[in-house]
């Protein structure tokens, strides 16, 4: 059953409060791309992707692979929302003997369906999947998220070639575009505009939106479906660090943990939000 | 005595494909635009729609891989060894290796056999970068024969496995009405006590001609064949450093990283022993005809004997 946006929301403000808790713990980890990216994760785990919990290598299921692995600490945390694992384990995140490692580990946490973190793997993974599906004439989904910042990396359009030439419209590429990565702004660092003009000519199906919008989120998602003989990417414009006031558009929150203080008030603002959306389901 | 098959081992593991996929049919090939060489193109006309060529993007093809292998295919990924173990190699490191997916990864034209391609294209460090890997298997066989079976011991295997194949047609010295292959396990060809020869690949055959002509010499070599280089097989080689007080490994690879340091890592520890390296000595090779240049790196029959000869005589 579909949830209402307002849930949603909620939803997803705790995974943002999931993500802070884990990387405060942590004393590591990259909250602001799992901030930017936490309204795409759980919009895909709950009103989406075909999945059983309860079941998570079931073998018809709708697949997910986060290319950049590095924002993994709110998908956990929606992994963990959605029922895949306890929440308690978000407070051991990077720790040693953790489920939770510091990037997504296929072989330790149920619900990763694919290994990742260095940066432009995961989309060929997940063309291999959604190749497989075709292969078995199988009708399950393949979906994946990219960093701008890894649109850099050259595999991303060797495998943006590979997904259009063998016609993947069972495939389905996110780019979180939040604008920064670790050394300063994408745009300055190593431009990779026009993004949109680049992935239609790679044979892409484009779709550009708010990624903060679950309704353009779901607009977007039902037109993928629509689209026959191509792969589809959706281009979704977020902000780097959002829902906590002092990360937003900031990109020393790119790769550090909270101290003490910091977490006080991001916990804090987080919690309001949190009540707040429950007040208003 | 079968009769003696010339041919290269990436045409034996083409072969070999096609019968595993006979019955398997989970087993997916990939290459990157080197089908007709790495000789997957066998493979891809009798199985057309389980055959996909990536085109020249060997990262892209191991991530596929990888993720087909997560999806339950048995995927086969196939080019020269240079780029599918050395461009490639972060991508199998931390796709297919770390999550310990079932991919099998394959790499012709190894070796400086390669030939007139020159050192580009002469791989000499696969078996170093595919061996540190935790998880890997390594194989790399010696004939037609050999390469037959381990193809399909290694579509068998669970875990990611690399298989090293030649582009050199060579004689085969195995009889496939006796011969067994087992996964980490060597094969003495030959009794010995004088010395202890380990030669792994394309090299073993030459070896072995050595070691028979320095019977009548007088001299009883032991000649042991590694066609899997990790797990290696302790035993066999710890047998061979008690029994024989020496050993000469041969490998068509340089002398870091390869069969040698295998065979050392095990003796250092458990029967230190003098041993004397065959191969490529931490140098690049460069063109011309393939057995020219095995002559000119001491990898045939005359090389191989003399540092026996010369080894045993100190």
């Amino acid at each position: 059953m579909a949830e209402s946006f307002k849930t949603l929301e909620y939803l997803a403000a705790k995974a943002r409060l999931g993500a802070i808790i884990g990387t405060y713990h942590a004393k590591s980890g990259h909250p602001g791309g799992s901030l930017s990216a936490a309204d795409i994760y759980t919009y895909l785990y709950f009103n989406e992707m075909n999945v059983k919990p309860e079941e998570p290598d079931w073998a018809d299921r709708d697949r997910f692979v986060l290319s950049k692995g590095h924002c993994c600490p709110s998908l956990y945390a929606v992994l963990a929302l959605k029922g895949y694992f306890d929440e308690s384990e978000l407070e051991k995140l990077r720790h040693v003997g953790a489920m939770l490692q510091g990037h997504p580990d296929m072989k330790t946490t149920p619900g990763i369906d694919m290994s990742s973190g260095s940066l432009g793997q995961g989309v060929s993974a997940a063309c291999g999947m959604a190749f497989a599906g075709k292969l078995d004439n199988k009708d399950y989904r393949v979906y994946t998220v990219l960093g701008d910042g890894e649109c850099e990396e050259g595999q991303v359009w060797e495998a943006a070639m590979f997904a259009a030439h063998n016609k993947l419209d069972n495939l389905v590429i996110f780019v979180d575009q939040n604008g920064l990565q670790i050394d300063g702004a994408v745009a300055e660092v190593c431009g990779i505009e026009p993004l949109d003009k680049k992935f239609e000519s790679f044979g892409f199906e484009v779709e550009k939106i708010d990624g903060h919008s679950f309704e353009e989120i779901e607009k977007a998602l039902n037109k993928a479906k629509t689209v026959k003989g191509k792969p589809f990417a959706i281009l979704a414009k977020t902000v780097k660090g959002k829902g906590v006031s002092f990360m937003e558009n900031e990109v020393g929150w790119h790769g550090k943990a909270c101290n003490d203080e910091e977490f006080k008030i991001a916990k804090a603002e987080l919690e309001a939000q949190i009540a707040r959306l429950e007040a208003e389901i | 005595m079968a009769e003696v098959v010339c041919k290269a081992t990436r045409e034996s593991f083409g072969i070999a494909l096609c019968e595993m996929a006979k019955t398997n049919k989970d087993i997916v090939v990939l290459d990157a635009d080197l089908a007709a060489a790495t000789k997957t193109s066998i493979f891809g006309k009798e199985y057309p729609e389980r055959f996909k060529d990536c085109g020249i993007a060997e990262g892209n093809m191991m991530g596929v891989a990888a993720g087909l292998a997560a999806a339950g295919k048995i995927p086969v990924a196939a080019s020269f060894a240079m780029f599918s173990t050395g461009r490639a190699y972060e991508q199998i490191r931390n796709s297919i290796a770390y999550p310990n997916l079932n991919v099998k990864i394959a790499g012709s034209h190894a070796g400086i056999s390669t030939g007139e391609d020159g050192a580009t294209h002469q791989c000499i460090e696969d078996i170093a970068l595919m061996r540190t890997l935790p998880g890997m298997t390594v194989l790399c066989p010696a004939d037609h024969y050999e390469m037959m079976e381990a193809t399909k011991a290694a579509i068998k295997h669970q875990g990611p496995v690399y298989i090293r194949l030649g582009r050199l047609a060579i004689d085969s010295f195995n009889d496939p009405d006796t011969y067994k292959f087992e996964l980490g396990k060597g094969i003495t060809l030959h009794e010995g006590n004088d010395i202890a020869v380990i030669a792994s690949g394309l090299v073993v055959n030459e070896a072995r001609k050595a070691v028979n002509a320095l019977e009548s010499k007088g001299i009883n070599a032991r000649l042991i064949n590694i066609h899997t280089i990790k797990p290696i097989d302790r035993e066999i080689i710890i047998k061979a450093a008690k029994e024989c007080g020496q050993i000469i490994t041969v490998e068509e690879h340089n002398i870091i990283g390869g069969l040698a340091d295998a065979v050392c890592e095990v003796t250092s520890s458990e029967c230190p022993v003098k041993v004397t390296r065959i191969g490529v000595q931490d140098e690049f090779g460069f063109s011309g005809p393939a057995w020219e240049l095995l002559e000119k790196f001491g990898f045939t029959e005359t090389g191989i004997a003399k540092v026996i000869r010369e080894t045993v005589k100190k």
